[in-house]
């Protein structure tokens, strides 16, 4: 069975960008978002309820930090590390992000020559963007660690509130989890680049579709949202 | 029709930017990094730090969804079905915030502990 054709593809194509754009889009038959691909939609719509889950997360730890009456420990000096003799504040969670914005910049680099055919650097770019995510959850890692040696624990911590562990371990957790995933979601889309299965439209293990070159673009839309809401940790767990 | 299958098919294949464009985002992706940690480093309290921390926020995100994931190029109808529930969440921020100003009042009020 071949690939559903798109009908009136000229015409799909030729609509206007515009809000009208928008209702013919929404109002047309059989598919909603002409020429663009399920896989990409579907990607979209996942990162979409992820974002529900990790606004989740932040929201009710922004209920927990707002509500508790002991105060907050605070977290330029819990993340500080000792560098030569001097205390640097938050130097590990910057050097975290520093990784995760390499690692996207890289990522974006694979996509851009994927498109352009080039399997070995294509291959590459994605292979050091997974290298990065290891990176990263190794200090991360490091990181927890360190803190449950200090006797931070979802319960407790010597500095204040309670629920400064309870928060630190949930959501950075989570979001190591889903760096991990994504780490290992590279490094196979990397070994199919690597052996040319999306040039010779070699079907998945998995989802038995045709390979193509948009599955990089796919990968690298979970991994730029990886690091999109890493911006947002950052931000609103380390800074604020 | 052939013709146009063979357009849409080379459209497809879209998303070809030049590298340029991906290494001065990656840039500003740097400096917008620095400039947050700054804030920290520096020592900023109060409303400023709290407005520069969202505002180099708002502005790292912006960069990643419309360059690296490519947001500027889709359809519009797909940029209005991704973006615009997102807006929702600020209803749920509403709500948890004055939940929890109620809390901590009956914290204080009804068990005596010192904010």
């Amino acid at each position: 069975m071949a690939e559903p054709a798109l009908t009136n593809v000229s015409e799909a194509l030729t609509r206007p960008g515009s809000w009208q754009g928008v209702a013919s889009d929404w109002a047309s038959d059989q598919r909603a978002f002409k020429n663009v691909s399920w896989g990409k939609v579907m990607m979209w719509i996942f990162l979409l309820s992820d974002t529900f889950i990790f606004s989740c997360f932040l929201l009710s730890y922004m209920t927990v930090r707002m509500s508790t009456t002991a105060p907050w420990p605070n977290p330029s000096e819990v993340f500080a590390l000792e560098i030569g003799g001097a205390k640097v504040p938050l130097i590990l969670i910057a050097i975290m992000t520093f990784i995760l914005i390499s690692s996207s910049g890289t990522m974006a680099m694979a996509v851009n020559f994927g498109y352009r055919r080039d399997r070995v650097k294509t291959a590459a770019l994605m292979l050091l963007t997974a290298a990065f995510g290891a990176s990263f959850v190794g200090m991360q890692a490091f990181e927890w660690t360190k803190l449950i040696h200090e006797g931070v624990r979802p319960w407790g911590n010597p500095w204040g509130a309670y629920q400064f562990g309870s928060a630190f371990f949930m959501i950075t957790g989570f979001h190591g989890t889903h760096v991990t995933i994504g780490v290992i979601f590279l490094v196979i889309m990397a070994r199919k680049v690597w052996r040319g299965d999306l040039e010779t439209e070699r079907r998945g293990f998995f989802t038995s579709k045709k390979g193509s070159y948009e599955l990089v673009e796919i990968t690298g839309l979970y991994w730029h949202f990886v690091d999109l809401v890493w911006v947002f940790i950052f931000a609103l767990f380390y800074l604020w | 029709m052939a013709q146009a299958i063979a357009h849409a098919q080379e459209h497809a294949q879209g998303q070809q930017h030049p590298v340029r464009l991906y290494l001065v985002v990656w840039g500003w992706l740097f400096v917008l990094s620095t400039c947050s940690y700054l804030v920290d480093y520096v020592g900023l309290h109060g409303y400023l730090r709290w407005s520069l921390i969202l505002l180099f926020m708002a502005l790292k995100a912006g960069l990643i969804i419309a360059f690296f994931m490519h947001m500027a190029w889709e359809r519009l109808a797909l940029r209005c079905a991704i973006l615009l529930p997102p807006i929702l969440l600020l209803v749920f921020l509403g709500i948890m915030m004055f939940e929890a100003d109620y809390t901590v009042f009956t914290r204080t009020e009804f068990f005596g502990v010192a904010p």
